[in-house]
């Protein structure tokens, strides 16, 4: 997703001078080709990133489209307030590129891993908040976010993740994907977790249960027409996210039902449950470490399914 | 540009609106609004390049007020040049007014919003980059109390705008000696204030925040050096201009009522 989102910053920012990219020194060997290319839209801020927000608002306000670039919780929570009154009470044209969001970065440990920031920005008025669920998300949600008017929130991972997409699927910001459908169950799921959750999806269908799944990429606005679209057919929505259940997908899923009175038979929030990694491992290793596998979803959603006793 | 004495003139103006518009607010932050009115009737005397009738002028100079807490005198200010009607001064703090008690964008004249200390400094900075790498003539100031240097995100536009060379930019502060608990000296101690700055890469004035002249010449004259960004530390006196709240930290806070304000307006009425 890292690979895809340069790649396509730096094609649209050939042909856009609008375009600026400001990063917290941080990117080696990634931001470099736009930074050889097109130095005068890049900007290095240093290990500074309230100046590095504060900056991409001033240019933002200035006619540009400034995008903040750095790691895990750095370019988000080190500069919330920042991004809460500069960017977002302005509504200024600041797109904060988070890279490595969950605990890409596993082993460097909880500083370094983002699963409280969509929670964050979520709650900001006037974000929008997009976490891609693969390359190919990744790049068409740049792309959107160019014509985006107000200040964004974009939530990679890292570099090398699987394609979940066949083809170029639609994309429209605010409108989940389908990428299967179901009747049984849905399972709803939000960036990198894209993977892991058709991967759940394809083991549970083995076993007998159909099984419907989105890719909410973008997570504020919600696209309540599929959340509730999902509540009416299918028995049961299971979220799931890299991320806190406080506050992220799950919680925006769970407050478009409980206030819309189309109730499925079963809902469930799967991602961190309030707590920060006590061990260490690659992302994939604290991934099943945290239930969040494919197999550890599909555990969580039979074991639910059972106590709910309508499978 | 005004001359001296109409710029005095509208100094006592702007000093009056403040007491007044402090006292009928029930507000604070009138020794903050004091302090600084030398300063902005100087920017908006004659140094802005600014058009009250097309605020969005897109050549217009930018000035952003960090220490939004001063908004009585700047709205004062942007009242008397002709940004908006005068009339709007009393609806400050009103419920439905636009005139909140930090400076706040959606204001005719008004660049961004402040409020929280530690902001301004970096917009401004964004705007001066992105007027260099546009070949944008205008400049851009932004005016800090001495409180807000105390935040560690001032210093990081500090570090930041002297590598940019952006001598487009420049920084006022306000330094009227006074913040929230207690003088500078004592809560966290500024000084070498100008050689900080110096240090930092800014070429530096320091002048008398309330001597008209010379902060026209000073803030005329910038960039001082080619390549630099230019700082101005004005001394100053929180509530300058009303004996009883010159240098007293109680006036950050205190709302001038009863007798109080009947001898500060007649104190501001006595002026020559």
């Amino acid at each position: 997703m890292r690979t895809a989102f340069i790649q396509t910053l730096l094609e649209l920012a050939q042909n856009d001078p609008r375009i600026v990219l400001i990063v917290g020194d941080l990117g080696f060997g990634v931001v470099t080709p736009f930074m050889e290319k097109l130095p005068q839209q890049f900007i290095n801020a240093g290990v500074a990133e309230q100046n590095m927000t504060g900056i991409a608002a001033g240019m933002a306000l200035s006619g540009k489209i400034a995008f903040t670039y750095s790691i895990a919780n750095f370019p988000v929570l080190r500069c919330l307030e920042q991004i809460r009154n500069d960017v977002c009470y302005h509504k200024a044209n600041v797109r904060i590129v988070a890279i490595g969001g969950g605990m890409t970065y596993g082993s460097l440990g909880p500083s370094h891993h983002a699963t409280e920031d969509i929670a964050m920005m979520r709650a900001l008025p006037d974000m929008l908040v997009v976490c891609p669920g693969d390359p190919l998300e990744a790049r068409l949600a740049t792309q959107a976010l160019i014509d985006y008017q107000g200040p964004a929130f974009l939530r990679i991972g890292r570099a090398g993740e699987p394609q979940v997409h066949k083809s170029m699927p639609e994309f429209k910001l605010g409108k989940a994907i389908t990428l299967r459908p179901g009747r049984d169950i849905t399972l709803i799921s939000t960036g990198g977790m894209l993977a892991n959750t058709v991967a759940a999806a394809q083991m549970l269908s083995d076993a007998g249960v159909e099984v419907q799944v989105l890719s909410m990429h973008t997570v504020k606005p919600l696209d309540t027409a599929a959340v509730l679209a999902a509540a009416r057919n299918t028995l049961a929505i299971f979220t799931v996210e890299e991320h806190s259940i406080i506050g992220g997908l799950g919680g925006a899923v769970a407050e478009v039902i409980a206030e819309s009175g189309v109730y499925p038979k079963l809902f469930k929030r799967i991602g961190l449950d309030s707590t920060f990694s006590s061990i260490v491992g690659d992302q994939s290793y604290l991934l099943q470490q945290y239930g969040l596998s494919p197999e550890g979803i599909v555990n969580t959603v039979e074991v639910a399914l059972e106590a709910a006793k309508f499978h | 540009m005004l001359d001296y004495s109409e710029m005095q003139a509208l100094a006592r103006r702007v000093r009056r609106h403040s007491v007044q518009m402090i006292h009928q607010a029930k507000a604070s932050h009138l020794g903050s609004s004091l302090s600084a009115v030398e300063l902005l009737v100087a920017l908006y005397g004659g140094v802005l390049r600014v058009d009250p009738h097309w605020p969005l002028w897109p050549e217009r100079d930018r000035f952003i007020l960090s220490k939004g807490h001063a908004c009585a005198a700047y709205y004062a200010v942007l009242a008397e040049v002709g940004f908006f009607s005068l009339d709007w001064l009393d609806t400050f703090y009103q419920n439905g007014s636009r005139l909140a008690g930090h400076v706040t964008k959606g204001i005719p004249g008004v660049e961004i919003s402040a409020g929280s200390l530690g902001h301004g400094l970096s917009i401004a900075t964004g705007m001066a980059l992105a007027a260099k790498r546009d070949q944008a003539v205008y400049r851009v100031f932004c005016m800090l109390s001495d409180g807000e240097c105390d935040e560690g995100s001032t210093w990081e536009p500090i570090l930041f705008a002297p590598h940019h060379q952006l001598d487009n930019l420049v920084a006022i502060v306000d330094y009227n000696k006074i913040q929230a608990l207690g003088h500078t000296r004592e809560v966290l101690n500024l000084e070498p204030f100008a050689a900080k700055w110096q240090a930092f890469g800014w070429a530096v004035r320091e002048v008398d925040g309330h001597n008209l002249a010379e902060i026209v010449t000073a803030l005329s004259e910038i960039p001082y050096q080619e390549g630099k960004p230019s700082c101005v530390i004005a001394h100053t006196v929180k509530g300058q201009g009303i004996s009883f709240m010159e240098d007293r930290l109680l006036w950050h806070y205190r709302s001038p009522q009863g007798d109080e304000y009947t001898a500060a307006m007649t104190e501001l009425e006595a002026e020559p």
